[in-house]
């Protein structure tokens, strides 16, 4: 297996997509000519591969981008588009949320929108709140969109091949850091399904659930624990929607205690959701209270100890899952 | 350029067809709980769906707008289906799932119709982009009015539709209202189709009463778009009979003023020039008109007699059932 960052993962998962479907373009700003060249982004190298026939460089048009993917995917490509940083999801979210998420309701069925929204998170390197703003809770509240976060390089390059697959509009979000923190990528190909979480972890003790960059956090923590005999299982949903509750629940009720841990604030983040979802359907396997780590309700701050402070990190994690054990 | 008499014929007809069955709509949402939701008409603005309609290919696409029955219908919409779908029917288009507003006929090309103002210009970008990769030689119209010319999707669409020498016509149907606001009241510049100059397009203002014209404005435009010399900007200068809705009063429009334009009616202008040219003969006209009418009552029949879809059906049609090879 090949070591990758989820950038070059990203870009392997385009690049087989590409050669495999002729329908299939990119679009967005600076994916061809960018001021950042480095194989390590997802993007690099498209430009000289494909041309820029396939490889669109757009205006800073947010609202123009969506839009065209979604009239592209009316009429039978399969554009995959970049929205720079996920707080410009704002931009584009009437084309995403009124049209994307809702054409094919309307159309009684009878039109497709086989589209992918790629969205970067920039969140830990100081970059501030309208650039780091996870908005994946807004998403998931769409239905219509099924919204994808991974945690691996090969997860993203399995899911991101399935996304560009989908015949259903798909947001695939990425958190940019693990872009540089390689992981192993099997060489043959091979497509992660959407909708199923996979078990990172096995436990009896604790089940913590988590998605993107708290997946890595919440395994160092599980480590952790191990050395005292507690052993965390991770479960990492990979997509939000569609959630595969059933692997949730399971894992939930073999161990009987559970944390939910998320980048994104507090207030109306998917923590909630999932929380609501084992109350209604597991509360009697519940041991204990369960948990919810996630960001405090602020706009995500600049300076480094005011992100620090932002970002769930592994005390946080491991002082919530000692409240309930 | 020499309109053959078919031609004149075909869009007398089809702005007939359009006032019969709007005429009808005016009547039905009169009574008590027949019609579900707005009824938002364009009775007298017949001459821009039917005129640019005559002048399109099959293979083009429309992309529409609330005001949507003229273009559906001079596109060739079954006006069965049409008139179950503003019924709220399992039988209508889009199995009760759009209502009258966002009436979707992909059978007729007729890909999107959005109801939020500014939503169709970037759409349209995205199936003209389509159009473009695969070579074809179609074009994309889309149907937008004045206020929409104000929202920023119609400039980020139209800068990068001509950036890019997309295959699209931009049809703003000026009915000198936006709502409640006259023309003067939201927009400053006299004529809309002078931003065409900013985004490096013909722009081109036609009398939008005058069906011929609009039909000779969309037969030039669809010659650049498919010599791949881009997009055009054509603003049709017409007039909002109705309120914006049915069930606006129009106390904002001057009594007088609405009787000058109703005076103008474009189906009697084609009519009386296809008299007096001798291409149809006032007994054919007649027998036309008898013929739109009962075309509309049968379609009123269809939909009176059609099921209304179970609420469990409120459930389908959100996702593709993944497909995924
Ligand atoms: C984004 C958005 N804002 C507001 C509305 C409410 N609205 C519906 S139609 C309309 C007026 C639109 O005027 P215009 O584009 O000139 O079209 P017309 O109704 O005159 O055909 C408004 C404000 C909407 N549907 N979408």
């Amino acid at each position: 297996m090949n070591q990758l960052g989820m950038g070059q993962a990203v870009n392997q998962a385009l690049r087989e997509e590409m050669m495999r479907d002729s329908g299939v373009f990119i679009a967005g700003e600076g994916i061809g000519v960018g001021i950042m060249e480095s194989p390590m982004l997802p993007t690099f190298g498209l430009l000289k591969d494909f041309g820029p026939e396939r490889v669109k460089d757009t205006p800073v048009s947010e609202a123009a981008i969506a839009g065209l993917a979604v009239g592209a995917a009316a009429a039978g490509l399969r554009p995959v588009v970049e929205i720079l940083f996920s707080p410009f999801f704002t931009l584009a979210s009437d084309m995403i949320v009124n049209h994307a998420a809702k054409l094919r309701y309307l159309s009684g069925g009878k039109s497709t929108f086989p589209l992918v929204v790629r969205i970067k998170n920039a969140s830990g390197h100081g970059a501030g709140c309208q650039h780091s703003h996870n908005l994946e809770a807004w998403a998931a509240h769409c239905p219509g969109l099924k919204v994808v976060m991974p945690s691996t390089p090969a997860d993203a390059k399995g899911l991101l091949k399935s996304a560009i697959r989908d015949d259903n509009p798909v947001i695939f979000i990425e958190n940019m850091a693990l872009y540089f923190q390689p992981g192993p990528v099997p060489d043959e190909e091979y497509l992660t399904p959407i909708g199923k979480a996979e078990i990172k972890r096995q436990g009896k003790d604790v089940t913590v659930v988590a998605w993107s960059n708290m997946v890595g956090l919440a395994l160092r923590a599980a480590d952790q624990f191990s050395q005292e005999g507690v052993e965390v299982e991770i479960v990492d949903v990979r997509t939000l929607a569609p959630l595969d509750k059933e692997t949730i629940l399971a894992s939930v009720r073999k161990t009987g205690r559970l944390v939910v841990i998320h980048e994104a604030n507090r207030t109306g983040g998917f923590a909630g959701e999932i929380s609501a979802i084992v109350m209604e359907e597991a509360l009697a396997s519940l041991k204990a209270p369960l948990r919810r780590v996630t960001g405090p309700d602020i706009p995500v701050p600049a300076s480094p100890p005011l992100e620090s402070f932002y970002i769930p990190n592994e005390e946080n994690l491991i002082s919530a899952i000692r409240e309930i054990i | 350029m020499q309109i053959t008499k078919e031609k004149k014929i075909e869009m007398l007809r089809s702005m007939l067809l359009s006032r019969q069955f709007e005429d009808k709509l005016t009547e039905l949402c009169k009574i008590e709980g027949k019609i579900p939701g707005m009824m938002i008409l364009c009775t007298g603005q017949e001459a821009v769906g039917s005129g640019v309609c005559a002048a399109l290919a099959p293979e083009d696409i429309i992309i529409s707008n609330h005001r949507s029955h003229n273009h559906l219908l001079a596109r060739g919409a079954d006006p069965n289906a049409l008139m179950a779908e503003i019924y709220g029917k399992r039988t209508g288009c889009n199995k009760g799932k759009s209502g009258t507003l966002h009436l979707a006929v992909p059978e007729v090309n007729a890909l999107c119709t959005t109801t939020v103002v500014g939503g169709g210009p970037p759409i349209a970008v995205g199936t003209a982009f389509a159009q473009q990769y695969r070579k074809e030689e179609s074009v994309t119209v889309c149907f937008f009015g004045d206020g929409a010319a104000d929202e920023g999707s119609f400039h980020e669409a139209l800068n990068l539709a001509s950036l890019w020498r997309l295959p699209v016509i931009f049809v703003c149907e000026n009915n000198l209202y936006a709502g409640a606001q006259r023309y003067e009241e939201h927009t400053k510049v006299k004529d809309i189709a002078d931003r065409a100059i900013a985004y490096a397009m013909p722009g081109e203002v036609v009398d939008g009463n005058d069906v011929t014209a609009v039909y000779r404005a969309a037969c030039k435009a669809r010659e650049i778009a498919v010599s791949e010399k881009g997009p055009t900007l054509i603003e049709c200068k017409t007039y909002r009979c109705h309120g914006h809705g049915e069930a606006d009063l129009q106390l904002y429009q001057p009594k007088d003023e609405i009787a000058a334009w109703v005076e103008k009616c474009p189906i009697d202008k084609l009519r009386d020039e296809a008299l007096s040219e001798g291409l149809i003969s006032n007994d054919a006209y007649e027998e036309m008109n008898r013929k739109m009418n009962e075309i509309v009552e049968n379609a009123v029949r269809f939909a009176e007699e059609s099921p209304f879809p179970s609420p469990e059906e409120a459930l389908e049609d959100v996702f593709v059932s993944s497909r995924i090879s």
